[in-house]
């Protein structure tokens, strides 16, 4: 149990996929202009990071490794049916949402079905088999990833929200100053890199 | 953000004003990166060098000018509940054959490049335009939006790779342009008032393309005002 807190913790932090991998940062600078949205989409984050984890795990151990049901290295399929999968959990998450949320679906537009193509998603699928994690610690990963992802896509869309009283530079408004400041935290958790959760 | 664009009625395949515009557009009121906020993790990744940086563009240009083709001839087939994985097949497709491709008759630039050729299936410059434009409109249009996203996709990275590189490696193209030591072309060591350069290897790291990109949008703002946020 304390190996997987590990993990969480190692995942949402250290190896922060928004600050510290810079991956899925097209909607993390898009989606980040109010909270409310950025919880919106962060949840939805890490509803897909968990589901597909797993599934993605017992896809590449079952199907694809050669220890697998078809006794044959398939690792070449591994893009194709992780794409798949996301794919398809994404437009689950799509339907759950416009069923239950539709100011949501609508503040969210576009930026709903690209967490498809949010590299976070298939980047986490992929770190994950090559870090060789088990299943119980690819769902910690996940979890903890998407958990980490959510955190950083707040704080960004707190901060942007304190900006609207702040006097910025005209043509820095908005997105210019968006990219400075993940910029900024980005160096900020460079920072932590190295430390080693399970010496606490 | 991308809103969707509606068809106006001209003919199939000609090109006056309204597709120029397509081409032109997107190089600069309209770019994807620094307008539309779409592909900016590669553009994060392969920016260190210049090489890199236009093998990508090329490849990121053909992907999406054949992908919004597709997309565009079968956008009365596709029922609205399964087009993404549809439109996911057909990028991953157009991927593989740019990746076997480039395997084939450049190698070197292959294996320089290979886990980001993968990643232009999750380059979301191409799904987005698929999503914004091919789905609702005409084969031939959606085609020069394609090679007009990819060309603005390409002028940002070759942009952000001419200053990650000079300034982080004192390199363009891999050839040796500025630095303190003899096998550059210009050694700072031997002109006085140059003494204090050096490569600053912050550059070469992440976070400076954040910073770079920045400036880009700062300064393209400034000269361009239609485009500052004034919400």
């Amino acid at each position: 149990m304390g190996e997987l807190i590990n993990i969480f913790i190692k995942s949402a932090f250290i190896e922060n996929l928004a600050l510290s991998y810079f991956l899925g940062m097209c909607s993390y600078l898009a989606v980040s202009k109010t909270v409310k949205t950025a919880f919106g989409l962060g949840l939805a984050v890490i509803f897909v990071l968990g589901i597909t984890m797993p599934i993605n795990w017992l896809i590449n151990n079952f199907l694809l490794s050669e220890s697998g049901v078809f006794q044959t290295d398939l690792t070449f399929l591994r893009l194709i049916l992780f794409i798949a999968v996301i794919a398809s959990m994404v437009q689950l998450v799509e339907m759950i949402v416009e069923k239950f949320s539709p100011s949501l679906y609508n503040s969210l537009g576009i930026f709903l079905p690209l967490i498809t193509v949010n590299c976070a998603i298939l980047g986490g699928s992929l770190f994950m088999i090559s870090k060789e994690y088990n299943l119980s610690e690819s769902i910690a990963f996940g979890l903890g990833g998407g958990f980490g992802w959510f955190l950083a896509i707040i704080a960004i869309a707190a901060i942007r929200e304190k900006l609207k009283y702040s006097d910025v530079p005209a043509p820095l408004r908005g997105l210019g100053m968006a990219f400075l400041l993940t910029g900024l935290m980005g160096l900020a958790f460079m920072s932590l890199m190295g430390i080693d959760p399970s010496a606490f | 953000m991308a809103d969707v664009q509606v068809a106006e009625k001209t003919s199939s395949f000609g090109f006056g004003k309204a597709e120029r515009k397509l081409l032109t557009d997107p190089l600069e009121s309209n770019n994807p990166v620094t307008v539309q906020v779409l592909g900016i993790c590669s553009a994060l990744a392969v920016t260190t060098g210049m090489k890199n940086a236009l093998v990508m563009a090329v490849a990121v240009i053909v992907v999406t000018a054949l992908a919004n083709l597709i997309t565009s001839l079968l956008r009365n087939a596709i029922p609205k509940a399964v087009r993404m994985i549809v439109q996911l097949i057909i990028i991953a497709t157009l991927v593989t054959i740019v990746e076997l491709f480039l395997k084939a008759f450049s190698f070197d630039s292959y294996k320089q490049l290979s886990v980001f050729i993968g990643l232009i299936i999750t380059n979301c410059i191409v799904m987005g335009r698929l999503e914004a434009f091919a789905m609702a409109n005409k084969p031939w249009r959606s085609f020069l939006d394609g090679i007009g996203n990819g060309l603005g996709y390409g002028l940002i990275l070759l942009l952000v790779a001419f200053f990650r590189e000079l300034l982080g490696k004192g390199e363009l193209f891999g050839m040796k342009i500025i630095g303190n030591t003899g096998d550059y072309m210009l050694n700072t060591n031997e002109i006085s008032w140059l003494g204090w350069y050096s490569n600053n290897n912050l550059m070469v790291l992440f976070p400076s393309a954040m910073f770079v990109i920045a400036v880009i949008i700062w300064v393209h703002r400034a000269w361009n005002k239609d485009l500052v946020d004034i919400s």
